[in-house]
């Protein structure tokens, strides 16, 4: 086996196809949840233990940096859970097809940014 | 018939099995939930505390946040097998999600039978 093969790994020159794309904001959204564990976990937590850490944390939260945060957490969760949702369906044979598969990552991207929107402007 | 010599420590085919698992539960759990709280007329300290408070709600909660962390785990070993080469550092960050991970369960544990 030739060991030097040829890379071609030029990540500016590469244009990814729109189902690579939603696969790379798969990756980085799962990411970015996971790094934002312990701030999620610490919130419940204020938003349990009492009434005072509740309000707190209301307090907090209604700051518009923590909001734009917020809103960064809920666009990767829905990213992500709507792209894991056409994956799931993709291991099951649906949508396997080229164009059924460009049609359901662009479904993907569309779907989850309004639902970023719409829970967005619900919550504020 | 094609026979072939399967190679490698054979814990591919499980972990891909167990990531769409533990989605599933995380779907189903994230979406009864969000519904739940989108249909609740008034949200303040006493309904949340109350949903919380019963026991099948915080078991479920905790099989939810133990299912994130396992699908979590094989997630960035993935990302990490890909795009971090030198054995060192991928064993340092290995060891770090592992720890962490524990961690959360524990305090995920405290928080919710800890009110």
């Amino acid at each position: 086996m030739n060991k030097h093969r040829p890379k071609h790994l030029a990540l500016h020159l590469i244009k990814l196809p729109l189902p690579g794309f939603v696969s790379v904001l798969h990756r980085i959204s799962g990411l970015l949840l996971f790094l934002a564990l312990p701030l999620l976990l610490l919130m419940l937590q204020y938003s349990l233990r009492s009434i005072e850490t509740y309000t707190q944390l209301l307090a907090v939260l209604a700051h518009p940096l923590a909001k734009l945060m917020l809103l960064g957490v809920l666009w990767a969760f829905l990213h992500h859970f709507c792209a894991g949702l056409r994956y799931l369906a993709i291991d099951l044979d649906y949508g396997v097809k080229l164009a059924q598969a460009r049609a359901s990552s662009k479904a993907v991207l569309a779907v989850s940014l309004v639902l970023t929107v719409l829970l967005g402007a619900k919550l504020w | 018939m094609v026979s072939r010599v399967v190679v490698g420590a054979h814990y591919g085919l499980r972990d891909w099995l167990i990531q769409r698992i533990t989605a599933v539960v995380m779907a189903l759990y994230s979406v009864v939930l969000a519904g739940y709280l989108l249909l609740q007329p008034r949200l303040d300290y006493d309904v949340w505390t109350g949903l919380f408070s019963g026991q099948p709600m915080r078991t479920f909660t905790l099989l939810f946040l133990l299912s994130v962390l396992y699908h979590a785990w094989i997630g960035i070993r993935d990302i990490v097998m890909d795009y971090v080469k030198p054995a060192g550092v991928r064993l340092a960050i290995h060891v770090q999600v592992i720890l962490v991970s524990l961690l959360y369960a524990i305090w995920a544990v405290q928080i919710l039978w800890g009110f």
